[in-house]
């Protein structure tokens, strides 16, 4: 509790006691005048309340009439003017017991998400010729050694270059196991180290490093606000002055036409006034959305905003791009059939020919060389998406790539029909002999393709630049029965539109992607979902939704916390709104008192915010 | 340019929503959010007619809310 909270505490506990005294002292019927009995309860009054009436009277010099301290002023000071005196601090005791309750609810929900992102590092050391200095992490620059030793953060990405350890890298990934890492790993910001001393040389500023990437992403996640938060506030915003004119009218014009008891009236227009505090919904709904994405956070999945959230409780499609997303991939080499020269050096010319390509491909390939590459060797190279590379490699020109590519220059080649990934290499429009690798399915890509559907997901789709063949047989593996196979990457755009269009009223479109080469379909999507995000800045920055590990299982997880939700939000909209118009209506036939009305505000209030850290709450995979 | 104000004591989330409306109507503002539950304001404003700008939603957070605390980040 905050010492605003325990102030506030003390007075109602003091002030209730009062209270009590009074309507007992009342109910004895003691011989005490009706002035000193009035006195009791206007002290206690202005001790539970005596804030709310302080505020009220300084919003009136500013002409906030709509504020709820004003409105609370009006209907406690017009219950005492029609002699209802317990109402009046019953009715402040209440409001101040749930603004009480309400400020601890925000209070610990405000704490929790921050300790859920408490992954800021304080420090670094950074290793200088006399020693280890202690230094704000964003002085420390690239390529510069820093120790990190047991249980501190690792403050900047970098790569391990003395020691091995092993690392918790539950604020970034949900994950709970420890990481072993050794000498050559790269070593991610925001992970705890957990068992030996390391040093690491940084490869990133600290401005680029994943954990300054994560909090940011966080912190505006919160600005994006969902469409029911958006209602919610409109809503608030007409709300009150509907009550409060209804409230007016309700006192004047029954008893004007019945000629009846003006104390009734008012009464009853005071009660009107208790009950249009919009606060409980303001509160409820924000606060939901709040839960939900610091429950999502908590699993390892950073969704980018409330507005994503809601949509994707609404997906009804998911589009998957096969290579790094349903695959691992990393290739492995599994067959090199040299035909125009020596095996070794076919793969050597693959792999220089693919120097500067990032595909997943290339990379596998100069993994495969496993040697130190001499970058001034290759003079020339130009990545034709979709078919392959040409480059000039020792002055000869190479073209390395799939079978498109080959037939586009014309070269003659030969073509096994094969499920796996097939490299065909050529060297100055000489056939040299073709490198197959293979793609390994994710662990759980099965179980989470079935997770998905269960979610109520009815189409799941497959994108892939993979032969028709070799991508079938891996769907039919996973269960996905529509798949675009040969698609270009430009394809792919078109494919998301074609899908986008045919999926009208059938609710939004997921894509997932590893963010590395689809950043165009990721942002056409409704709902853009980057798998294996973690050191990954591409995908952080296309995506929507940042899959922090590389379990597909999440995805499912993904949706049903938005469903969750997006369930609770409705909740608490209908509910909170229901139970007014029911209190409203109630009260305009006199049917509820000042208390019930007090009491449902505040009760509605409590129980919509309970209801909403039940978002919070982590969920089970 | 963009701008980020962190909010302490924040502590009335219909307050919040009106100084996100009320601010978002000042000449020169381009959108601002108020996040109540993260305390922090973001505005995009135009970079000219920054300080008057400060100066009104200063003026308007207060009295919305006189208790907040506002620091730039």
């Amino acid at each position: 509790m905050t010492k605003k909270m325990k102030k506030r505490t003390w007075r109602i506990a003091l002030g209730g006691i009062l209270f009590i005294a009074a309507i007992v002292t009342e109910k004895l019927g003691s011989n005490l005048s009706e002035n000193l009995i009035l006195g009791i309860f206007l002290v206690a009054y202005f001790i539970i309340g005596g804030d709310v009436v302080k505020r009220a009277v300084k919003n009136i010099g500013t002409g906030q009439i709509f504020d709820e301290n004003f409105l609370m002023t009006i209907a406690t000071v017009g219950a005492f003017l029609v002699s209802e005196y317990p109402e009046a601090v019953a009715v402040m005791l209440f409001y101040q017991v749930g603004e009480l309750f309400q400020d601890y609810a925000v209070h610990k929900s405000r704490r929790s998400i921050a300790d859920l992102m408490n992954i800021r590092p304080d420090y670094a050391n950074l290793i200088t010729a006399d020693g280890t200095i202690q230094k704000d992490p964003g002085e420390i620059h690239m390529g510069e050694k820093i120790l990190v030793k047991p249980g501190e953060r690792v403050p900047l990405d970098g790569v391990i270059v003395k020691g091995a350890t092993s690392l918790d890298t539950s604020a970034l990934t949900g994950e709970s196991l420890p990481r072993e890492a050794q000498i050559g790993q790269t070593v991610l910001s925001g992970c705890v180290n957990l068992t030996g001393t390391i040093e690491m040389e940084t490869t990133k500023e600290y401005g680029d490093s994943t954990v300054a990437k994560i909090l940011e992403l966080v912190e505006t996640a919160a600005s994006r606000k969902a469409q029911s938060e958006d209602f919610i506030t409109k809503f608030a915003r007409i709300y009150t002055p509907v009550v409060v004119i209804s409230a007016t009218m309700l006192a004047i014009i029954p008893p004007l036409l019945t000629g009846g008891d003006w104390k009734v009236w008012i009464y009853r227009a005071l009660t009107f006034l208790v009950i249009s505090c919009p606060c409980a919904l303001v509160i409820s709904v924000p606060l939901s959305f709040f839960g939900g994405l610091g429950g999502a956070g908590r699993s390892g999945i950073l969704i980018k905003g409330g507005n994503y959230l809601e949509a994707l409780s609404e997906a009804g499609t998911i589009v998957f791009d096969k290579t790094g997303t349903l695959t691992k991939g990393t290739f492995q080499v599994t067959q090199v059939l040299a035909t125009g020269c020596e095996q070794s050096e076919l793969l050597e010319i693959a792999a220089y020919a693919e120097l500067h390509s990032s595909h997943p491909i290339a990379v596998s390939l100069r993994d495969a060389l496993a040697c130190e590459m001499d970058e001034t060797r290759v003079t020339e190279s130009m990545e034709e998406a979709g078919y392959g590379v040409r480059t000039v490699v020792d002055g000869c020109t190479i073209l390395a790539g799939n079978t498109k590519l080959m037939e586009k220059y014309g070269i003659p080649f030969e073509n096994k029909e094969s499920i796996k990934t097939v490299i065909h290499v050529a060297r100055e429009q000489k056939y040299l002999g073709s490198i197959s690798l293979s793609d390994e399915l994710r662990e759980d890509a099965i179980k989470g393709i079935g997770k998905i559907k269960q979610t109520g997901i009815s189409r799941i789709v497959m994108l892939t630049g993979d032969r028709t063949a070799q991508a079938e047989e891996i769907a039919a593996r996973l269960g996905i029965t529509e798949v675009y196979a040969q698609l270009l990457p430009a394809d792919k755009v078109e494919k998301m539109e074609e899908i986008l269009a045919s999926n009208e009223g059938r609710g939004k479109v997921i894509f997932v992607g590893d963010g590395i080469n689809d950043a165009p379909v990721l942002a056409r999507s409704d709902i853009g979902v980057a798998m294996g995000g973690i050191g990954s800045d591409a995908a952080i920055e296309a995506a929507d939704l940042v899959i922090m590990n590389d379990q597909i299982t999440k995805i499912a997880t993904a949706i049903r916390i938005s469903k969750k939700t997006i369930q609770i939000v409705k909740q608490n909209i209908v509910f909170a709104i229901g139970i007014k118009i029911f209190i409203l209506l109630l009260a305009a036939i006199g049917m509820a008192s000042m208390w019930a009305a007090v009491f449902a505000d505040v009760g509605v209030a409590v129980i919509a915010i309970l209801n909403a850290m039940r978002a919070m709450k982590r969920l089970n995979d | 340019m963009k701008k980020t104000f962190k909010l302490e004591e924040l502590d009335c989330a219909n307050c919040a929503a009106k100084m996100e409306n009320k601010i978002a109507l000042l000449d020169g503002v381009n959108e601002c959010r108020v996040s109540f539950m993260t305390g922090k304001m973001t505005m995009e404003i135009e970079q000219e007619k920054e300080s008057e700008i400060l100066k009104q939603a200063k003026k308007i957070i207060h009295k919305l809310e006189p208790e907040v605390i506002v620091t730039e980040l």
